[in-house]
């Protein structure tokens, strides 16, 4: 009896968006006199941090600190059609729709800023520290302040833009089943050791190495926690968890969390997330949806590696202890 | 958390000022010091407590329902049956045309699963719902019931919805969603080996650290404010209009912050029979899942069993690849019939291979109701797909990553479903895993690019 070691790989890619797509998101935005920005949604921010991400896409498109916007979201009576936080779809959907709606209401604050300055619209830029600039004559310039107050009490202007994101649908070809899933694809490959006790039948995952490509990092810090969390899931779905212990049996099912199993702090790995960004042809500043895609390359790498371990296969989730002991028995029985 | 920039550097830039920089989240300190406003924060004068009187069976008629003791309980407002609620037999997905209507809000005439909702109880406190729950009668005659998704194909299986008249969801394309792509058995005629193997997951609960709920209000206005934590506002707006039969303009759905969904607030579960609560008592309600009803009654990740058959060469090239996934939906449709569709649309994983057979199943058994959750229809058929590619990999002596290389999909390869590869990453992914694990590959899977040759 034994302590033993084995690693294991797995390379996924995972849809971004609602399958088939058909999936409509829209976005208003609005500037306050002062000029403060205020991006109005009816997505839901699951924790994950919709709110702050569609507030640095709208800062980066007007031209703004992102602390000058605010995301006013998840109100079916102010906020435009969302389709709904789930499928991965959140960042792109709703980034590309709060891109457009930002778009616009930049064109009028530029318009207004060209009447103040007497310049045209098309020779200004925005420096992103929340002023306007004539290009190649930064000293003629005007603050995003001034342009919303002129906009408001002076030259009648709304400062608006209405943005919206859809996906036609495919509808797939009932013989051959040809069709268009989605429009883009994150990767993954992950690399996880494991120690095995054949005693026991206890898994201990040492280290996960995942390499994760999501098109564009938006926020590196909010993406690494998704990430994280998400490769703890993997190992948690690998391992430990489910509401039927005796699948198709309906008996033993957990009902809190003494009986469901999840996996502690103690139980989780050493874990390593390298991010690769090939932007994706239609994501917000090249972003694609790595929510989902993040938590399913560690389960195949873990069953790889507990078969590199101790030699047996588990084709049936979760890998439990009970079910590696059943099959090194069965092993050591042929 | 790493950045490799060395990968894809002629197509991503560092220009931007706000995109790509870590700022802090705003909603964060709300979070940590608990001020962030959750929905079942809001507390109202005279607010009722909604408890489900739930099936003990997994599949019965039910004779008679008796709630004349129930109702002379201390505290109790109004006890609900499926009589009162307008439009009883629905299905979500009716918004984007997948129908049929299979599933009733409260059980009428006969249950499908334990713990389906059969009469909902309102009262003052939620410890009197829960007492006056327990008194309401309910006289059931048991039916046979079936829990194995292979014992429900076959003929003569007890039938479990009688909506769908098969236990199978019926496609356009008949009992399953179909891929086909190249000739399948001429690959495995001309392939070196053949390996079939067989994969089964089990059902697997979101696990939310808020559980499932709604707060009603109704307004002056003839109103109903619906404080909630679904995962998609107008879509759970909507169904509720349908099933109450209740124009829209008459709901007005705040969300915001939620306590994690993971997909288990996609279904339209507690809003309508809430609404319909509060519109009969013309008081507040709150409904809100114990975490006992998070993990049984709520839908889970369908167990999906999945078949696959490869034929692949002694040099690493797959050659012909047939699957054959099973989705658990359990009792009732909800967003399975999506998920087992969408796993077609994933098979067969990022690689290349000429000739491809997908058959996807969405089969029916009396367990609770699967839905949707995080890898919906992807994840279960990853775990199949990898593993599959690790026994190749042994079954012809290579190494299980250098195997990955051989087969991966690149820029313009044609993928089973007609779509040409766009954007393809794996290859970068895999390299840069093999660096980092320091796990070595031939110089040659260093050398590739996912970029189309010559473009």
């Amino acid at each position: 009896m034994a302590i033993r070691r084995g690693r294991g790989v797995a390379a996924i890619n995972y849809p971004t968006g609602m399958n088939l797509g058909g999936d409509p998101t829209q976005a208003l935005v609005h500037s306050t006199p002062t000029g403060n920005f205020m991006v109005t949604l009816s997505s839901v921010d699951l924790g994950q941090g919709m709110k702050q991400i569609m507030a640095q896409i709208c800062a980066e498109t007007i031209g703004v600190p992102t602390d000058r916007v605010v995301v006013d979201t998840a109100d079916t009576d102010t906020g435009p059609h969302c389709m709904g936080t789930f499928a991965s779809r959140g960042t792109h959907r709703a980034g590309n729709a709060v891109i457009q709606a930002a778009k616009e209401a930049r064109q009028v604050m530029l318009e207004v800023a060209a009447e103040e300055l007497e310049v045209n619209a098309s020779d200004l830029e925005t420096d992103g520290q929340g002023n306007i600039l004539v290009k190649g004559a930064p000293q003629k310039s005007i603050s995003i302040f001034d342009v919303a107050l002129s906009a408001h009490f002076k030259r009648g202007r709304s400062i608006s833009g209405r943005g919206m994101f859809l996906i036609p649908r495919s509808y797939p070809e009932k013989e051959t089943g040809a069709m268009k899933p989605s429009t883009c694809y994150a990767h993954a490959c992950t690399v996880a050791e494991v120690e095995v006790d054949d005693e026991t039948g206890e898994v201990t995952v040492l280290t996960v190495k995942n390499v994760f490509e999501i098109g564009r990092a938006l926020n590196p810090k909010m993406v690494e926690q998704q990430l994280v969390g998400g490769s703890w899931m993997g190992i948690s779905h690998a391992l430990y968890e489910t509401t039927e212990p005796y699948y198709p049996n309906r008996d033993h099912g957990g009902t809190d969390f003494n009986q469901y199993l999840m996996p502690g702090p103690g139980d989780l790995a050493e874990t390593e997330i390298i991010v690769l960004e090939r932007p994706s042809a239609d994501g917000p500043y090249g972003a694609k949806g790595p929510g989902e895609m993040c938590a399913n390359p560690q389960i195949p790498a873990l069953a790889n590696a507990v078969f590199d371990a101790v030699g047996v296969r588990i084709d049936t989730l979760p890998i439990t202890p009970e079910r590696i002991l059943r099959a090194l028995r069965a092993q050591a029985a042929n | 958390m790493e950045l490799r920039k060395s990968y894809f550097a002629d197509v991503r830039k560092d220009d931007l000022h706000e995109i790509g920089q870590p700022r802090p989240r705003s909603d964060s300190p709300g979070h940590v010091t608990g001020k962030t406003a959750f929905f079942a924060d809001r507390n109202f004068p005279g607010m009722l407590h909604l408890k489900m009187v739930r099936s003990p069976h997994h599949h019965a008629r039910i004779r008679s329902i008796d709630t004349s003791e129930a109702e002379k309980h201390p505290g109790v407002v109004k006890i609900i049956t499926a009589k009162d609620v307008p439009h009883n037999v629905y299905t979500i997905l009716i918004l984007i045309q997948i129908g049929p209507e299979d599933e009733t809000v409260l059980a009428d005439g006969k249950v499908r699963w334990k713990g389906e909702a059969v009469v909902a109880v309102l009262a003052e406190t939620e410890r009197a719902a829960q007492e006056a729950a327990a008194k309401v009668k309910v006289d059931y005659e048991v039916l046979p019931a079936v829990f194995d998704m292979e014992e429900a194909l076959k003929p003569g299986a007890p039938l479990v919805n009688e909506f769908h008249g098969q236990n199978y969801y019926l496609y356009d394309s008949g009992e399953c969603r179909k891929v086909r792509f190249g000739d399948v058995e001429a690959g495995f005629a001309a392939a070196d080996h053949v390996l079939e193997q067989s994969y089964q997951s089990s059902p697997i609960e979101h696990a939310p650290t808020e559980t499932t709920g709604c707060v009603v209000a109704p307004e002056g206005n003839d109103r109903f404010t619906c404080y909630t934590n679904t995962q998609a506002m107008f879509f759970t707006l909507d169904n509720a209009s349908i099933i109450l039969q209740m124009p829209g303009n008459k709901l007005h759905f705040v969300g915001g912050t939620v306590g994690g969904g993971f997909g288990g607030k996609v279904d339209v579960i507690v809003e309508p029979i809430a609404i319909l609560g509060a519109k009969l008592t013309g008081r507040p309600v709150s409904f809100i899942y114990s975490r006992e009803e998070e993990m049984q009654i709520s839908s889970p990740r369908a167990a999906e069993k999945v078949v696959i058959r490869d034929g692949v060469m002694k040099d690493g090239r797959i050659v012909a690849r047939k699957v054959t996934g099973y989705t658990d939906a359990g009792a009732y449709s909800r967003h399975s019939p999506y998920g087992a569709q969408k796993g077609a649309g994933h098979y067969p994983g990022p690689y290349t291979i000429p000739n491809v057979w997908i058959d996807t199943y969405c089969v029916y058994t009396n367990r609770t109701p699967s839905s949707a959750m995080r890898g919906f229809g992807v994840t279960i058929g990853d775990f199949a797909l990898e593993v599959q590619m690790d026994k190749l990999a042994r079954l012809i002596g290579m190494d299980p990553l250098e195997f990955r290389f051989i087969n991966a999909y690149r820029d313009g390869d044609m993928k089973a479903h007609r779509q040409p590869t766009e954007g393809a990453a794996l290859i970068e992914c895999m390299q840069e895993a093999s660096r980092a694990a320091n796990w070595p590959v031939a110089e040659k899977f260093m050398a590739m690019s996912s970029y189309v040759k010559g473009a």
